[in-house]
């Protein structure tokens, strides 16, 4: 994106390269079982308007990263800096979508997103306001059921309501953390081609943990993999070079899909594989498009 | 770790409400229409099959073993002033039933209404506030088993006057449900929802408007519910001891007449009106619970 071009101020450069950094981030939990370290040594740098997955295991603390940078837990060491800024606590820069969605159940779909967007831009005229909230239930598709309560809700409707509500406190981030993880097959699909394409609408970076390699693929610019916990750590950070805008069809019939998905399969399939490349650094840098060369044009022709 | 715990928690009643979901279909409205019509019949036959067996034995027993106990005919036949006339107003010490219970009913509301005002805030403090629950609960553990009438003396002691003695012993046992479940339910609140208050940065009363109270709200009216019925327990054993006017006096004044009839008239009266009280008090629970509307 921003990286073809020779943009002349370093420091504006230097900041959308480095837009989210987490440099040497672990957290320790101190429970009643003693010490448990659930990450260890996450360095982790994301442009502007990139999309990440976080990818792992279930309990690899790709949710406890997340919950970091949302603020919501703080880290034992390291820190977050986001667009030049260290992270202390939450805050409506950057939006979560919970996997629970995380809706108040004794708010309507409405009011849900209302609340999120009287609290933080307080200075928008009620009207504004009300339009703002008309404005990203319309986007989800849910206008129709503006008034009705989350439990009235299918589970996709209601993570579009998490969506929405989300986007429009208009943040820096957008924080997704297993969104649709509790979704069956075809609404997964469809919330995923929907979050796409509000995706390449707003140009929001993404941050998104998930357990499903085909929705990894089909929405990341990068896939970063996380060894098994405790202390779990970047594995592996693989680029998704397929050409954007991106179709679930198409990837599918591409010749490089198999072949990034075996890469990721491999990775978390591969037992033992994570433990015999300590902190996986080198690949870090080597997980570049070279590696599998000759479908990018191939995109390109069709 | 206890982030993941909680997720799997939450998936768990995912899973529990999409189940919920699926009887809402056509063919299942249509096959609940079916089970509704003998239900009904068995709601109002069964019951009432009970309740003419109970009168029948009730009967029998006085009959038979028991010639003091007045039979249900007999009840009725001498108690027949009572129930026609509800509201007769004879001097101070001989008001119709109705009366009574107004009286008593008054006692309740008033030591009620003060358990909820100060055990609705101080259930709050202490489920928000562990500090507030480490001091407090031990305190609240000793006081919550003991006996209503223990109070009693203590509250004559202190307000040397029967009304406010009886206010005070509701009060002291109706407040410890109220304190309890609104606690219980501030704890509950899923963590998820107070992580939006953070997110959003909400101020700290929205925090409580939007999110705090109407989680809370359906616990809260469970221990309001438990706390009702128990105050509607203890007025009429209160009201035997401190004489005056009320359901409980009159039973301990007609005990004096040697007249059952009246007093198991009163007793149909006192459960009737426990019943209204506690089935009024979930229907205002129900339209404040966001599960239920």
């Amino acid at each position: 994106m921003k990286c073809d071009e020779a943009v002349d101020r370093d420091l504006i450069k230097r900041i959308e390269t480095n837009y989210l950094e987490i440099s040497r981030v672990s957290k320790t939990f101190e429970g009643a079982n003693g010490i448990y370290p659930a990450v260890q040594g996450i360095d982790l740098k994301i442009r502007k308007g990139e999309f990440v997955t976080l990818i792992g295991h279930s309990g690899c603390g790709k949710s406890t990263l997340l919950s970091m940078v949302a603020g919501l837990v703080a880290p034992s060491e390291g820190g977050i800096v986001l667009e030049g800024k260290e992270i202390d606590g939450p805050g409506p820069d950057r939006g979560v979508v919970f996997q629970s969605h995380a809706l108040l159940p004794w708010l309507t779909c409405r009011e849900n997103i209302a609340l999120a967007v009287e609290a933080v831009f307080p200075q928008m005229s009620r009207k504004e306001q009300k339009d703002r909230v008309s404005h990203f239930l319309d986007m989800v598709g849910l206008t129709e059921a503006a008034q009705k309560r989350p439990a009235e809700l299918s589970g996709g409707m209601r993570q579009r309501v998490g969506i929405a509500r989300a986007l429009a406190i208009r943040p820096k981030v957008l924080l997704l953390d297993e969104p649709f993880g509790a979704l069956d097959a075809l609404t997964r699909g469809h919330l995923q081609d929907e979050l796409l394409r509000i995706w390449e609408k707003f140009g929001t970076t993404v941050l998104m943990v998930t357990h499903d390699v085909d929705e990894a693929l089909l929405l990341s610019d990068r896939v970063v993999m996380m060894t098994r916990g405790p202390a779990a750590t970047i594995g592996r950070i693989v680029p998704i070079p397929f050409r954007r805008p991106r179709s679930r069809m198409e990837l599918v019939r591409q010749t490089g899909y198999q072949h990034w998905k075996g890469e990721i399969l491999e990775f978390l399939y591969g037992e033992g594989d994570a433990k015999r490349r300590p902190g996986g650094g080198d690949l870090q840098k080597t997980g570049a498009p070279e590696e599998g060369p000759a479908f990018v044009s191939t995109t390109d022709n069709r | 770790m206890e982030k993941v715990e909680m997720e799997v928690v939450f998936q768990a009643e995912e899973t529990v409400r999409g189940s919920e979901e699926k009887p809402a279909g056509g063919p299942a409205t249509a096959a609940e229409k079916r089970r509704v019509r003998p239900l009904r019949l068995d709601r109002l036959i069964l019951p009432l099959l009970v309740f003419v067996m109970v009168l029948g034995l009730w009967q029998a027993i006085s009959q038979s073993v028991a010639p003091m106990l007045p039979g249900p005919i007999q009840t009725v036949a001498k108690s027949w002033d009572l129930i026609r006339e509800p509201f007769f107003d004879r001097g101070p010490n001989d008001k119709g039933l109705g009366w009574q219970l107004l009286y008593s009913l008054r006692r309740v509301a008033v030591g009620f209404s003060m358990a909820a005002a100060a055990g609705i805030p101080i259930g709050f403090l202490i489920g928000a506030v562990p500090a507030f629950h480490r001091a407090l609960n031990p305190l609240i553990q000793i006081l919550r088993p003991i006996s209503p009438l223990a109070w009693l003396p203590i509250g004559l002691a202190t307000f040397k006057a029967a009304n406010p003695a009886a206010y005070f012993v509701i009060f002291i046992t109706a407040i410890w449900p109220i304190i309890l479940n609104t606690a219980f339910g501030v704890q509950k609140i899923p963590a998820d929802y107070l992580s939006v208050a953070r997110v959003l940065k909400l101020s700290p009363w929205r925090r409580f408007t939007k999110i705090l109270l109407p989680a809370t709200l359906p616990y809260t009216f469970t221990g309001l519910r438990i706390s009702v019925g128990i105050a509607w327990l203890v007025i009429v054993a209160a009201e035997m001891l401190t004489g005056g006017i009320g359901i409980g006096f009159f039973v301990w004044d007609e005990w004096n007449n040697l007249s059952l009839e009246h007093i198991i008239l009163a007793i149909f009266v006192i459960g009737i009106v426990g019943l209204i009280l506690d089935e009024a008090m979930g229907r205002l629970g129900r339209r404040f619970d966001y599960e239920m509307r």
